[in-house]
């Protein structure tokens, strides 16, 4: 066993310890609870989006505009863009902690996927408006 | 990252066969792990040749049988023989389940037996299970009550308090569910597993115990709780039978009931 690719483990510290580790961070019902919630709420948006989707087959910027310019319209796909990016967001931090062990690279992958979502996320929305409002 | 491949070291080789006495009619191939910390090796396969007619119908019965006949060395956890102890969990045809239940005749061909997955090995059968029985400790496993019981009795529930805590009692803390459990695996340092967790709510479930509050309050944390996502690997695997993915659920929704 002297040979240096052998596994080993150099911790005193107790298994019961280590366990209880940092005690419970008394969060994690919410993001649960939401997760749950956005998937729910996007089956009629997602049913919604389809609809549009085929509604505004081969229409111009103009009809386009009109579409989201009925005030229901844009509050739907404005709906769909804040539910859908929050899934998005809460479904790749679970992903992340799930298989991204090192603390420092969890939390900087954690940083950028989360803005990039929320980039999107404004992009996506300010599309809408500017249009809603054009 | 995850672990997707094994380490160097802990990559599998062929070891010896032990082929079956002559005159044999009935064999069985049995494909065991065998691993020690002694002789600095990586761990092999071997495969021992048993006359199914001269051995008993349980998978247990071939590897006493194998290590009382043809190899002392092989080294496994058993006791009881009968599902009530939990010692001789392992994995057996790629279902971790106990040996002493487990029907020789329900696995075709060979019969692949390696210890419970993705914990450390002491010797060939034998896991290190510390950290899932410190697990266990950490949520304090026994009645807490601050109403003194009756003096001249027990603590009584009624039929259905008791019945509560049916499918939960039952667990025998073989850890088979917990070394199943993908999240278990790349996790399991601070998740705490379906076996603790079903252990957990064994005590939230009972009507006797004072102390539900403070067991949430343990248990509210994104990895020790919520690092499951349901797979279900858990009660896929128990072999007594049990459903650990739903007492995680009645966790969560409790979690959620004290909320609003």
């Amino acid at each position: 066993m002297s040979k240096d690719t052998s596994p080993s483990v150099h911790i005193m510290r107790s298994p019961l310890g280590r366990a209880r580790g940092l005690g419970a961070a008394k969060s994690g019902a919410a993001h649960w609870w939401a997760e749950r919630v956005t998937s729910v709420a996007l089956l009629p948006l997602s049913l919604y989006f389809v609809v549009s989707v085929l509604i505004l087959k081969g229409a111009d910027h103009a009809a386009m505009a009109a579409y989201l310019g009925e005030p229901w319209n844009a509050v739907l796909f404005l709906l769909l863009i804040g539910t859908m990016f929050s899934h998005i967001s809460m479904g790749l931090q679970v992903v992340i902690e799930d298989y991204v062990r090192e603390e420092g690279k969890r939390l900087a992958l954690l940083l950028v996927v989360k803005g990039g979502v929320w980039f999107l996320a404004l992009a996506a929305a300010v599309s809408v408006l500017k249009l809603a409002f054009s | 990252m995850a672990e997707f491949s094994l380490p160097a070291n802990s990559k599998i080789g062929e070891g010896k066969t032990y082929k079956a006495p002559a005159g044999a009619k009935r064999v069985k191939a049995f494909k065991v792990y065998r691993w020690n910390a002694d002789d600095g090796k990586n761990p092999v396969m071997d495969t021992y040749e048993v006359d199914l007619d001269k051995c008993g119908p349980m998978v247990l019965d071939a590897i006493i049988k194998i290590k009382n006949e043809i190899d002392s060395t092989l080294t496994f956890r058993r006791s009881c023989r009968e599902g009530i102890c939990g010692s001789c969990a392992m994995n057996i045809d790629g279902t971790n389940t106990l040996a002493c239940l487990k029907p020789i005749a329900d696995v075709q061909g060979e019969v692949r037996i390696t210890p419970l997955p993705h914990m450390p090995v002491v010797r060939d059968l034998v896991p290190d299970l510390n950290q899932p029985y410190a697990q266990l400790r950490s949520i304090e496993p026994w009645l807490q009550a601050e109403t003194a019981p009756p003096p001249d009795a027990e603590r009584l529930q009624s039929k259905e308090e008791r019945a509560e805590i049916d499918g939960l009692w039952e667990c025998i803390l073989c850890f088979c569910c917990s070394t199943s459990c993908p999240s278990y695996w790349w996790n399991g340092d601070r998740y705490l597993g379906p076996a603790v967790l079903l252990q957990a709510y064994r005590w939230i479930a009972d009507s006797r115990d004072e102390a539900t509050g403070k067991r949430l309050d343990a248990l509210e944390d994104p990895f020790k709780l919520y690092r499951c996502h349901t797979i279900m690997n858990c009660t896929q695997t128990c072999p007594k039978g049990l459903n650990p993915a739903k007492a995680i659920g009645k966790i969560k929704q409790l979690m959620l009931e004290r909320q609003g």
